[in-house]
């Protein structure tokens, strides 16, 4: 059950602030003790790279957690990281949600199986800032203002777009969200988990009110529109997860387009799963990386930072069709053939404001049991 | 899993051992009672603490009667509602059909099979529940399932015409009674196996049918075991989780799961303490059914053989 979510963000500028680059010229490189790592800010403070390298494996141990390995590629990345640096990943609750990973912290903390790094929607982190230790990766400033904090408590790291995945031999291509309501669909569509506790399907309920004539503003549209897809038979109160997927009990799954995209590659061959972000309703959203102040390898954790926001790191998020927070600036080198593979998003592009989000959390707190009980 | 919580003694109340020595028990007996004791104040005490403290605190720990207020409104009170309700009528159906099937096994060889068959595999199916549960039903009646398919392509029957009926209600109600009839068998034979066959002889004898026995013995001494039960079952079922957090995961129909969603979402935020409260609501009225139950079994202790 994949039930994080990311609730918001801020309008992407398209034209990201170009920050001037200042010249990396690393401070005076200080012998540090390795303890120094737990309240390091940057690898520079450390003494560079090599430094962080040390240290990090030294600890030998890093502890992730909420990471499903066919989301956002994690699998590989997880893979790449041991292999890169002989650093042991323990992964721990794959599916757990953004808020779980925030009571692991608080349940574990001072043992050696408290999680080092978060993956947390945005809404989760904006509520836990004092729970993280802030630190700016060498690439800090690639990553656009709207997404980072600015102390480095918490940064966008991936993102991507609401879409609705399909079985291609069961039913007939979606070209929008209304289309789901027609027969052709019944007892077929999913969402991916429950709106007011995940948030990946909160921006399901965002998606299906751009699509009814509801906006970022208001979402009631949205939460009338599964409504009448329970009316018409054709909203399936099961839980998707790739099991389902696999096995045709969920034909159609709403979810962001990166863990649609994923059982793309992951079932050709069984099955002709096709991934569509409807035009009229494209509802973007990203997560977000921040560290444990209380981790137990504090250097590691920092190492596994630096590791997702190099190009590696990045690249290896753009494979998984998830868009990695560098995409724009890394220019070249970005994976084009991943690239290219990305679901196609012109048009209108919607992020929804804090205050906007707020404002559907109430919404649908008041009415998303009434419509769907 | 549907386990159910064992009735702990009042505090204070020390339990009386007939024929045992009179006066209070030695430093000993209470050092052998300690790890029981610390089992208990861990995994019982302690946690229904928390609940009861948390239910009356809000996010930054602060007295508030709020979350105990919410729980009598809107979403939170029709889950009550339904969960009441889903307990009491698999309660009802897990009571009758193992009542039926207890006396079927009763009446037969103490020693047979199916007697032995019956208690042990009650013994497992009493027990079964949660995930491996829920998935049962998903792989021979969900959307996909064998038993789904094979009459959808052979008989042209579609299960899931009139709604999704297995990931609501009637569906938890069909899934529950898989562990509440079993429950039954295992409570409620104690309870037929005390009917002496010498009642019915003495009742035969001196006239009666099996219409008066039933009326004047055999019904009068069941009654308290089998509303004991009856009482049991409800609240196994309104406790039970892990069966319903596997099979249902849109909208929180019934109280175990609105809990989980206060607790473990990410959308709105700071709800941890209004799960507690309903934590505690469980609580009350799981102690009023066990509490009613538990002067049932008063009554009943004399009749049932030791």
């Amino acid at each position: 059950m994949l039930k994080r979510g990311n609730v918001t963000t801020k309008m992407m500028g398209v034209g990201a602030l170009v920050l001037a680059m200042a010249a990396c010229g690393a401070p005076p490189a200080k012998e540090t003790p390795a303890g120094a790592a737990g309240t390091a800010k940057s690898a520079s403070e450390l003494g560079g790279m090599d430094k962080l390298v040390e240290a990090a494996k030294k600890e030998g141990k890093l502890n992730v957690i909420a990471l499903p390995p066919d989301w956002a590629n994690y699998g590989k990345v997880i893979e790449a990281f041991k292999a890169k640096y002989g650093i042991e990943v323990k992964s721990d609750q794959p599916d757990a949600s953004s808020q779980e990973e925030i009571n692991a912290a608080k349940q574990l903390k001072g043992t050696d199986r408290a999680p080092d790094v978060f993956d947390l929607g945005l809404n989760v982190a904006l509520a836990n800032k004092d729970l993280f230790a802030p630190y700016k990766v060498s690439t800090w400033d690639d990553i656009p203002a709207e997404l980072k904090d600015a102390d480095g408590a918490y940064y966008g790291d991936y993102g991507g777009f609401m879409s609705i995945g399909y079985d291609a031999a069961k039913v007939p291509a979606p070209t929008s969200v209304k289309d789901l309501l027609k027969p052709e669909y019944k007892g077929k569509v999913a969402l991916n988990g429950n709106p007011t506790q995940a948030g990946a399907a909160f921006s399901g309920v965002v998606m299906a009110a751009l699509g009814n004539g509801g906006s970022a503003d208001d979402i009631a549209p949205g939460v009338e529109f599964f409504k009448q897809l329970k009316a018409a038979g054709n909203f399936q109160p099961v839980d998707p997860s790739p099991a389902t997927i696999e096995s045709g009990q969920t034909p159609v799954v709403i979810d962001w387009d990166y863990t649609n995209a994923a059982q793309t590659d992951k079932l050709k061959g069984k099955l002709d799963w096709k991934v569509v972000v409807p035009a009229e309703a494209q509802i973007g959203g990203y997560y977000n990386q921040a560290i444990s102040k209380d981790a137990p390898h504090p250097a590691a954790a920092r190492l596994w930072q630096e590791f997702l926001y190099s190009d590696e790191g990045q690249n290896l998020y753009l494979q998984g069709l998830a868009r990695p927070v560098r995409l724009d600036k890394m220019g070249d080198k970005a994976d084009k053939a991943a690239k290219d593979k990305l679901p196609k998003t012109d048009g209108k592009q919607v992020f929804q404001t804090q205050a906007q989000a707020d404002k559907a959390k109430a919404v649908l707190t008041a009415t998303w049991a009434q419509a769907i009980g | 899993m549907t386990s159910v919580a064992p009735v702990a003694t009042t505090p204070g109340g020390s339990t009386k051992i007939r024929g045992g020595a009179a006066g209070r028990p030695s430093a000993a007996a209470w050092l052998v009672a300690v790890p029981f004791l610390a089992f208990a104040g861990t995994f019982l005490v302690y946690p229904t603490v928390l609940v009861l403290v948390g239910a009356f605190q809000d996010s930054d720990g602060a007295f508030t009667l709020e979350n105990i207020t919410t729980l009598f409104t809107g979403v939170v009170f029709d889950a009550f509602l339904l969960s009441i309700e889903l307990s009491a009528l698999t309660a009802l159906i897990g009571a009758v059909f193992g009542a039926l099937l207890t006396w079927a096994i009763a009446v037969g060889n103490p020693d047979g099979m199916l007697r032995r068959t019956v208690v042990a595999g009650s013994g497992v199916l009493a027990q079964f529940g949660g995930v491996p549960l829920a998935f049962a039903f998903l792989a021979t009646v969900g959307f996909e399932g064998l038993v789904t398919k094979f009459l959808r392509d052979n008989a042209g029957i579609d299960l899931f015409a009139g709604s999704a009926w297995l990931f609501e209600l009637p569906g938890l109600t069909l899934v529950y009674t898989f562990f509440q009839i079993p429950l039954m068998v295992i409570v409620f034979l104690p309870a037929l196996d005390g009917l002496r066959p010498q009642w019915r002889e003495a009742n035969a004898s001196l006239g009666g049918t099996s219409w008066t026995y039933w009326r004047h013995v055999g019904g009068p001494i069941l009654t308290p075991p089998f509303l004991g039960a009856l009482l049991l079952l409800f609240a196994n079922a309104f406790s039970a989780y892990a069966t319903a957090a596997a099979l249902v995961s849109q909208g929180s129909p019934i109280v175990p799961l609105q809990i989980r969603g206060f607790l473990t979402g990410e959308v709105v935020l700071g709800q941890e303490n209004l799960g507690k409260a309903l934590g505690l609501g469980m609580v009350v009225v799981v102690t009023i059914a066990m509490g009613v139950n538990v002067l049932l079994q008063k009554r009943v202790a004399k009749w049932v053989r030791r």
